[in-house]
């Protein structure tokens, strides 16, 4: 009975499941991503506090019953604003990886589709793009967008273009030279059909490990850019912005640094790994 | 091969050309008013309008780029909005700081990468090669300029052991340097351990081993040359993300190089220095891939042959660029 079940073609979702359920540490990083996405969702059911109520009669406070983490030079609760913040980075990292890989994939495709001057054209026009350093880039498009959320997630957005643009492109280059392609080709397989079956499956995975990665990377960019000012303003609470207020009292109060940057490589840390876990997840040479 | 670096130098020229039109570009059609931020509140509408024509801000944009380009050309790359100082004289004044920053976090990045990465895929499946990708990964994840923060907060400040900023002495330069070669010395360990784990499983190796050659000599002299190359491309593109990564580090520890004037510029739009300096970086960046291409045609015989013998066509991989 078992055998017929198992001969059943499993999706190709299930099959990657299962090979990721093997690798205890990406389990585990899946699991913190998805907690910090629930707490940010869920921010302000959870926090004890909002992020600006201001308390003057406890500043700097430690750690305590009341406040788990102490609070700021404003008295504010510094565990609800780590909790507020978390929708912040997360959009940073989250957002502008969507953008950079949607506009990214179409223009890798059409690159890598068409071939001949279009694919010149994209990929002349990327040399040029990477010739500026990327973070430079970045700090340029947020700095002149007008410093505020949406402008950095938008800006690492569109200064992250060419990685994925490049990725799609290469992939598929070397896709559409394969044997499998070729023999659907010679039983006069439809082009929408080998775009969807065969195309498509095949350059997908490397984008997944990819995006998993460049989120963590984002979430790196976008608090930095919030450490300069660029990101999140006043009084929304952003890990990186969080370091860079906590910067000036830092002689006296060390550790409100701290807690920002342990949640900035905690999720950094996660995508990391994850995209790791992923990479050989989808590796069909390591199936057994 | 002086052909392949005449060719690619060239391609330096139509490159730097697109910088300009796209940093012209990002200027124009973003809103932001320099004129109103120069001439502050107090000034009446009608003035602020005389020196924005004054400015050349209600040109249309290819007259800008004209102009731009009209100056840059006759070696004039502006005066700042906000000092009225010449841009040209300040950058060349402020970049041996960014340069030197650069080129130490790079080479701090690759003498401390390149061993780890050996040891890591030496020793792997041991607790050492975990303990080694562990850590890597870990620097790669951290945010460089928190990790900046707390070592200031504990080497300067409760050790007293180094200053706090300023680069009067070589012992200011110490923490800039480390905290912005960390990531990237654990990106080209990642990928020295991979390179020469994959290097390993070739056939050559299993030659050279079947022949009776001293593991050492394997290990040094086989596997390691061939595994190093594909180091120098990360090399090139990591130096970008150093160039990039100088402005936060700069503007930390209070290095008067190009990367905070970028930053002060940038905060209060000045036009001419934040063009000039894009430029500018971008320019270093070329160059610097012109060297890690023209290094790696030198390292790899497959490549050098290319250019060599022209009796084929050569075919030029497009370099992939890694992400750190």
């Amino acid at each position: 009975m078992n055998e017929t079940v198992s001969w059943r073609k499993k999706s190709r979702f299930a099959e990657t499941w299962r090979q990721l359920k093997k690798n205890k540490v990406a389990v585990i990083c899946l699991f913190v991503i998805i907690a910090v996405v629930l707490i940010a969702i869920f921010a302000p059911v959870i926090a004890p506090y909002s992020y600006e109520k201001q308390d003057y009669s406890s500043v700097y406070a430690p750690p305590s019953a009341e406040h788990l983490l102490g609070t700021d030079g404003l008295g504010r609760d510094i565990l609800s604003r780590l909790i507020y913040g978390a929708g912040q980075s997360l959009q940073l990292g989250v957002i502008s990886t969507a953008i950079a890989s949607v506009i990214g994939i179409i223009i890798g495709s059409i690159a890598g589709y068409y071939g001949g001057w279009k694919d010149n054209l994209i990929m002349r026009f990327f040399d040029i793009y990477q010739s500026i350093p990327m973070f430079l880039l970045c700090v340029t498009l947020a700095a002149v967008m007008g410093p505020s959320l949406n402008n950095a997630t938008l800006a690492i957005g569109i200064g992250m273009i060419p990685g994925p643009a490049r990725m799609m492109r290469a992939s598929i280059l070397s896709i559409r030279e394969m044997d499998y392609v070729e023999s659907a080709k010679a039983i006069n397989a439809h082009s929408s059909h080998i775009i969807r079956k065969y195309i498509v499956p095949n350059a997908i995975a490397p984008l997944i490990v990819y995006v998993t990665m460049s989120i963590g990377m984002n979430v790196l960019a976008g608090g930095a850019l919030s450490f300069i000012g660029l990101g999140a303003q006043p009084p929304v609470p952003e890990w990186g912005a969080m370091v860079s207020d906590a910067r000036n009292i830092m002689r006296d109060h060390g550790t409100l640094a701290l807690y920002p940057g342990i949640c900035i490589m905690i999720v950094v840390l996660a995508f990391n790994l994850l995209g790791d876990g992923l990479r050989d997840a989808l590796d069909p040479r390591l199936k057994n | 091969m002086l052909r392949f670096i005449i060719k690619r130098l060239l391609l330096v020229i139509p490159t730097l050309l697109g910088i300009t039109i796209v940093v012209q570009l990002f200027i124009v059609i973003t809103p932001g008013d320099p004129a109103r931020l120069l001439a502050g509140n107090q000034v009446s509408e009608e003035e602020v309008e005389e020196l924005r024509e004054e400015m050349g801000l209600n040109d249309p944009f290819l007259v800008r780029y004209g102009n731009y380009m009209k100056n840059l050309l006759s070696g004039n790359f502006g005066t700042s909005y906000r000092t009225k100082s010449s841009v040209l004289t300040e950058m060349l004044n402020r970049f041996p700081y960014t340069l030197l920053l650069v080129c130490i976090s790079m080479l701090l990045a690759v003498v401390i990468g390149i061993p780890l990465g050996i040891y890591a895929a030496t020793h792997q499946y041991s607790w050492k090669d975990n303990a080694a990708i562990f850590g890597s990964l870990f620097c790669v994840s951290m945010p460089s300029f928190w990790f900046a923060l707390m070592l200031i907060q504990a080497l300067c400040v409760k050790l007293k052991i180094l200053p706090v900023a300023g680069v009067d002495n070589w012992k200011g330069w110490i923490l800039p340097c480390f905290t912005n070669a960390l990531a990237y010395a654990a990106s080209i360990a990642r990928q020295m351990r991979s390179n020469l784990l994959e290097v390993i499983r070739q056939d050559f190796i299993s030659t050279a081993r079947a022949k009776g050659q001293t593991e050492n000599k394997v290990l040094y002299k086989h596997a390691l040359q061939n595994a190093v190359i594909p180091i120098i491309m990360t090399i090139g593109s990591i130096f970008g993300f150093a160039l990039g990564g100088s402005l936060i580090t700069e503007v930390i520890f209070g290095i008067p190089g190009l990367g905070s004037y970028t930053i002060t510029a940038l905060m209060a739009r000045d036009y001419p220095v934040i063009q000039t300096s894009v430029l500018f970086l971008s320019t270093v960046f070329c160059i610097m891939l012109l060297l890690t291409d023209v290094a790696f045609a030198i390292v790899d015989p497959r490549i050098r042959a290319q250019y060599v013998r022209r009796a084929k066509k050569p075919e030029k991989k497009e370099p992939e660029r890694s992400v750190a």
